[in-house]
């Protein structure tokens, strides 16, 4: 088994252009080894690649920790930070590998997608930026070529002045996400509305947005329509932690909710 | 036999009714408590277990080759290499010890491997070709019902069959899949003694039961044979039953090199039995001044695969079926089936949680039609000591101080509104407290306790008094709940000495105490314990005709006569065998005495809910139980708020999720564990009669948290919602949608 | 390869050949036991111990990632054969039943209270909101931190 620590990123690229399994917090990787379901011979650890744990204003490095984010990300991220795992899992965990997993019920992706966040990723050869939506491409896959590392989370220079995060799961804490949601609201009344857990990589509910963005202080039947037409946007499945019907409904109301949350 | 029980004359510290603090405490803060999983030997194997993916399949054929060639692979077993009996069973030995011929459970065990680590044990498991021929598995119970898959049928008659009330309220429940979980997953060690034999060291609550079973399919002598108590992580039921015991014998044996094998939680899933799912019907009539006068109850229980304690976890639902109310006429039907689910079998409670959530159910809805207060039907209604049990008509003997454990829940106070236990949806950020609505349940829940239906239920243990203090030798396993705290206590109040030491040893040393399970140990090894302890001061005090015993010696009329040092140049040993008094089994209505004692206990929940939600925080849950005895305060009182927490669980979140026999969550990401954020605060209420059989008037408390609790919680959500809330868990759609 | 790191204040080394987790290479290769494993996955912090100066589960650490780190795991928490304040109060509030999750309970308890010498019941529910007890129903973790949290004030 061969094992590199590097710390400077060109290491680590090098490592990983070579064929190294990119190890951050292991909190996904190392459940995948331990039930059996990789075993890896070559692997990069990440924490000691002092690039990837910078932050600097809105461009947050890959291995931040989701407890950094808790203390001092924007509003809703950090809130979704929060319901990650549990304070060890948090500890460990990185934005950068919850996007790299690319799980559909990622807690920090939803934010991603209703800011509209782009993925830095970086090879020996080449630096380019994904927008979310081109780089989540399916359930567990995304756009990152085998030679590229995910260096940071680019988000845009400027958020939407009210945010809010939401996470409905059947637990009070340490509970994946049976539908996750941002809600962001811009001075102006531009709306987005994100979510996760409804479809197999985070989306927008476009119409939705559109609707309520429209409305400059949206009535009560505005905020029913606004739901309405979450619930409809969303494709839900039903699997072992919910139903199809569940998770069409609490997608709407808890969309509701948040964007209710920044109106105030 | 007449024993002196006069007690010693000064107070002893951590004696009876003290909160000692646990002797295994220290090493286990320490981490240098040794579980199972943490046992080492020089030149040990590890184990691993092949299992079948598939509910239901015949076996083609089994290549073992591909898994014996992998390096340090040491041996890799099948069925044919069981010598002695084929199968094993609390019960019934029903379950082959490996699949032969058929595989009728997902994740039945098919091979057994032995190599030189884990890994490579784990990669030599998977590597045995099993060619399965895939068959439709039976998952309906009500199919197996149909087609007489059973296992076991019940029937109770009690009373005029035609009797019939002016109020009638009738309904439809259903229990899902909940599992022990218990946090130290099934693990063992085996030591060939070099002879033939081998010595067990694995996780158990009843070595005496996995020794009789290895000994059988080994086909050995019992005296081959020595199962060993060793440390475990907890089990509530899920080590009643053998799994990997024979497994790692076998392996032992075969290798003649000690063998170890701890199982994966996803494994320990499909390797333990789950508490019964249940399906039940009621029809409850009362008179209009709310006197039951009529219940039926038809109770449906899969047993999944194999027997395991499905008859008696059948009977169980069937006797405490009406709750502990009065009732003439009764009639209860069941049925335990069987099908090509994961087997069912033992789990805290033992089938009165499933029927306590259908009947606390059913009494508030009868409440309801009367338009009558739901604790004062259940008041009027209660079940005392002298009264008959609604289904066996059995009188009750013991005390069962039903209307006091209800009106002392009743006075306890109840939480403002404004207070809160964080909201509905936790670190979700979900909910806001104007989408809250409060609710409060109440349910009332009994159970025997010990074995019952003609068992010869008996426990043994032996005291000894030696220069450094008294000992206690038994073979009952302390699986968390403290009996090793407790056993020492009641040494120290019947003796008169301090210093006490709990051994457990194996099966070789001592005779069987039975099974750490039905709430018995306190009452039976407590019993045989005091008993023995009793005695072997008895016997001391005559010998220096002395008139009292305490750490300095043996006193007579205030002073010392004979000093500790030269009582203890003697060998003071006494073994005892206890008893409780007789049951004896049903008769063909279900009629008889057939248990042997009793506890209840009663649960107020207060909830907060966000119905449009569905999700559901559960802010207390205060109790009164019947404890005849508080041997150990502290210790009552942790029994009671896990057991409550494991009520809690089954109500909103523990459940086994199956798809057509295959679990779909055997991990600890989707079966949900109440977490700490969870955690109601709990009130207990003791309540102390005495007049059980059990030492000092002991009863057992492990089961009767667990049993109510959940239904107190439907209750409140019911409350909370008005929703019919018929199914446990609970989950966000059957409120919401 | 050979891992090398300090383990409660002392250097400790073993060669490592697959990508075990540090939990299994704390249990198997250097037979600290202490650390539990429960669930494999991060889902119950059996194995909490304290990585570097912050709680993680180490059966999600890969062991070969810990080389120059420093662990401090439930062996290293007591003095001189005395039990830690967090340790002796779950003693004395009968927070300890089958005493599985102790371990990880311990260690992140010490954690918390490493920064926070009177942290509020919310503060200490939330500390420990990973780490899963079976057996006590939390109450009696609660109170024992409650009672250490009161006594630091």
């Amino acid at each position: 088994m061969e094992v590199h620590h590097p710390t400077s990123l060109p290491d680590a690229l090098r490592a990983v252009a070579a064929g190294a399994t990119p190890l951050a917090g292991g909190t996904d990787l190392m459940v995948e080894i331990n039930f059996g379901h990789a075993l890896p011979d070559h692997v990069v650890g990440l924490r000691r690649v002092e690039e990837l744990n910078s932050w600097e204003d809105s461009r947050i490095g890959a291995g931040v920790t989701w407890r950094r984010i808790d203390e001092k990300g924007p509003t809703a991220l950090a809130e979704a930070a929060r319901t990650v795992g549990s304070p060890q899992i948090r500890n460990a965990g990185t934005i950068g590998g919850n996007v790299a997993t690319a799980s559909p019920a990622g807690d920090g992706l939803p934010f991603l997608a209703a800011v509209d966040a782009s993925i830095e990723l970086v090879s020996p050869t080449s630096t380019r930026h994904l927008l979310w939506s081109d780089f989540f491409v399916g359930v567990k896959q995304t756009a990152k070529a085998p030679d590229e590392l995910i260096v940071a989370i680019q988000l845009p220079e400027r958020l939407p002045s009210r945010q809010a995060f939401g996470k409905v799961g059947s637990r009070n804490a340490m509970v994946i996400a049976t539908v996750g949601c941002v809600v962001t609201r811009d001075d102006d009344g531009k709306t987005t509305v994100a979510l996760g857990s409804v479809a197999p990589t985070p989306i927008r509910a476009f119409r939705a947005e559109e609707m309520i963005s429209a409305e400059t202080s949206p009535s009560e039947s505005a905020l029913f329509e606004f739901q309405r037409l979450v619930s409809e946007d969303v494709r839900p499945i039903t699997d072992h932690r919910s139903t199809e019907e569940y998770r069409r409904h609490a997608a709407g109301v808890l969309a509701r909710r948040l964007l209710e949350r920044c109106l105030r | 036999m007449t024993v002196r029980t006069e007690q010693p004359s000064s107070r002893i510290d951590d004696g009876i009714g003290e909160s000692a603090l646990r002797p295994d405490g220290i090493a286990k803060l320490k981490g240098e408590f040794e579980y199972a999983q943490d046992q080492w030997v020089e030149g040990m194997l590890w184990g691993a277990t092949t299992r079948s993916p598939h509910p239901h399949a015949r076996i083609l054929s089994i290549d073992v080759a591909p898994a014996l060639a992998i390096g340090g692979v040491h041996a890799v077993l099948t069925a044919d290499d069981v010598p002695g009996r084929a199968s094993f069973g609390l019960e019934h030995p029903d379950q082959p010890v490996l699949a032969k011929e058929m595989v009728n459970f997902w994740g039945e065990p098919v091979a057994i491997v032995a190599a030189e680590d884990d890994a490579t044990a784990r990669r030599a498991a998977a590597a045995v070709v099993v060619e399965y021929e895939r068959l439709e598995p039976l998952t309906d119970p009500e199919d197996a019902d149909l087609r007489d898959e059973v296992f076991q049928r019940m029937r109770i008659r009690r009373g005029d069959q035609s009797a019939s009330g002016s109020v009638v309220v009738e309904g439809f429940y259903e229990v899902g899949m909940q599992d022990q979980a218990p946090l130290g997953t099934e693990a063992g060690l085996a030591v060939p003694d070099g002879h033939g034999g081998v010595d067990l060291y694995a996780t158990s609550q009843f070595v005496h039961a996995d020794h009789e079973q290895v000994v059988a399919s080994l086909g050995l002598r019992p005296e081959q044979v020595r199962a060993h108590p060793t440390g475990i992580g907890g089990a509530f039921g899920a080590r009643e039953d053998v799994n990997l015991h024979i497994h790692l014998c076998l392996l032992a044996l075969h290798t003649s090199q000690p063998v170890k094998m701890v199982y994966h939680r996803s494994e320990s899933f499909t390797g333990h039995v789950h508490r019964h799912p249940a399906r039940m019907w009621y029809r409850h009539e009362a008179d209009e001044d709310g006197n039951l006068v009529r219940v039926r109850a038809k109770v449906l229980i899969d047993g999944g695969a194999y027997a395991s304690t499905t008859a008696a976890v059948l009977a169980n639902a069937c006797y405490f079926a009406v709750g502990p109310y009065n009732c003439e006429s009764v009639s209860v039907d069941g049925v335990g089936t069987r099908t090509n689910n994961p087997p069912c079998g033992a789990m805290r409670g033992f089938g009165a949680v499933q029927v306590c959530f259908a009947h606390e159910a059913q009494m508030d809805r009868l409440a309801d039609a009367l338009g009558m207060d739901p604790l004062e039907l259940r008041r009027k209604n209660a079940l005392e000591s002298g009264d008959s049990m609604p289904t066996t008509g059995q009188v009750i003997e013991t005390p069962l101080p039903t209307v006091e454990v209800i009106d002392s829940l009743a006075a306890m106070p109840i939480p403002e509104e404004s207070e809160r236990a964080g909201l509905p949806g936790g670190s979700g950020l979900t909910t806001e407290e104007h989408h809250v609505v409060r609710g409060i349940g109440y349910a009332v829940g009994i159970k025997n306790l010990g074995f019952s239906e003609g068992f010869d239920d008996f426990a043994q243990a032996r005291v000894l008094l030696t220069p450094g203090g008294a000992i206690v030798e038994t073979a009952a396993i302390e699986v968390g709940q403290g009996l090793v705290t407790i056993l020492a206590q009641i040494v120290r109040s019947s003796m008169g000495v301090s210093s006490v030491e709990v051994r457990h040893v194996d099966t070789s040393k001592i005779d069987s105490a039975g099974s750490t399970s039905a709430s018995r140990q306190t009452q039976m090894s407590g019993g045989a314990t005091l008993e023995a302890s009793s005695r072997l001061r008895a016997r001391i005090l005559e010998h220096f005709a002395g008139d009292d015993l305490n750490d300095e010696g043996v006193w007579r009329d205030g002073e010392l006569v004979v000093p500790m040092s030269r009582v203890t140049e003697d060998k003071w040993e006494e073994t005892v065998t206890f008893r409780h008094p007789p049951t004896s089994p049903p008769d063909g209505d279900g009629q008889g005495v057939v248990h042997a004692d009793f506890a209840l206990a009663a649960h107020r929940a207060v909830v907060d809910v966000d119905p449009e939600l569905g999700l559901v925080t559960v802010v207390r849950v205060d109790t009164a139980q019947d404890v005849g005895k508080a041997l150990n305060p502290q210790s009552v009182v942790g029994q009671i708020e896990g057991g409550i927490m494991q009520g809690v669980g089954l109500a909103i979140m523990e459940e086994l999720i199956l798809d057509h026999g295959v679990i779909r969550n055997p991990n600890f990401t989707d079966y949900l564990l109440p977490t700490i954020l969870d955690a109601p605060d709990v009130e207990a209420l003791l309540i102390e009669k005495e007049g059980s059989w059990g030492p000092f008037g002991a009863k057992g408390v492990g089961e009767p948290p667990t049993i109510s609790s959940t239904a107190a919680v439907a209750a409140a959500i019911r409350n909370a919602t008005g929703r019919a809330i018929n199914r446990v868990p609970v989950r966000p759609q059957d409120i919401a949608l | 390869m050979i891992v090398s790191f300090s383990l409660n204040g002392s250097p400790a080394s073993g060669r490592v050949e697959r990508p075990i987790s540090l939990l299994d290479f704390l249990r198997d290769e250097l037979k600290a036991i202490g650390s539990k494993s429960a669930c494999d996955q991060g889902e119950c912090g059996s194995c909490s111990v304290i990585l570097d100066g912050v709680v993680v589960c180490s059966c999600l650490v890969m062991a070969a990632d810990v080389e120059g780190s420093t662990v401090t795991t439930v062996e290293g928490l007591e003095s001189e054969g005395t039990l830690s304040a967090v340790q002796q109060a779950m003693h004395e509030a009968g927070a300890v039943q089958c005493g599985f999750c102790t371990p990880g309970i311990v260690v992140a308890a010490t954690d918390l209270f490493s920064h926070n010498s009177s942290p509020t019941t919310r503060e200490i529910k939330e500390a420990l909101a990973g780490n899963i007890c079976r057996c006590t129903g939390y109450g009696a973790i609660i109170r024992a931190f409650e009672t250490l949290a009161g006594e630091s004030t």
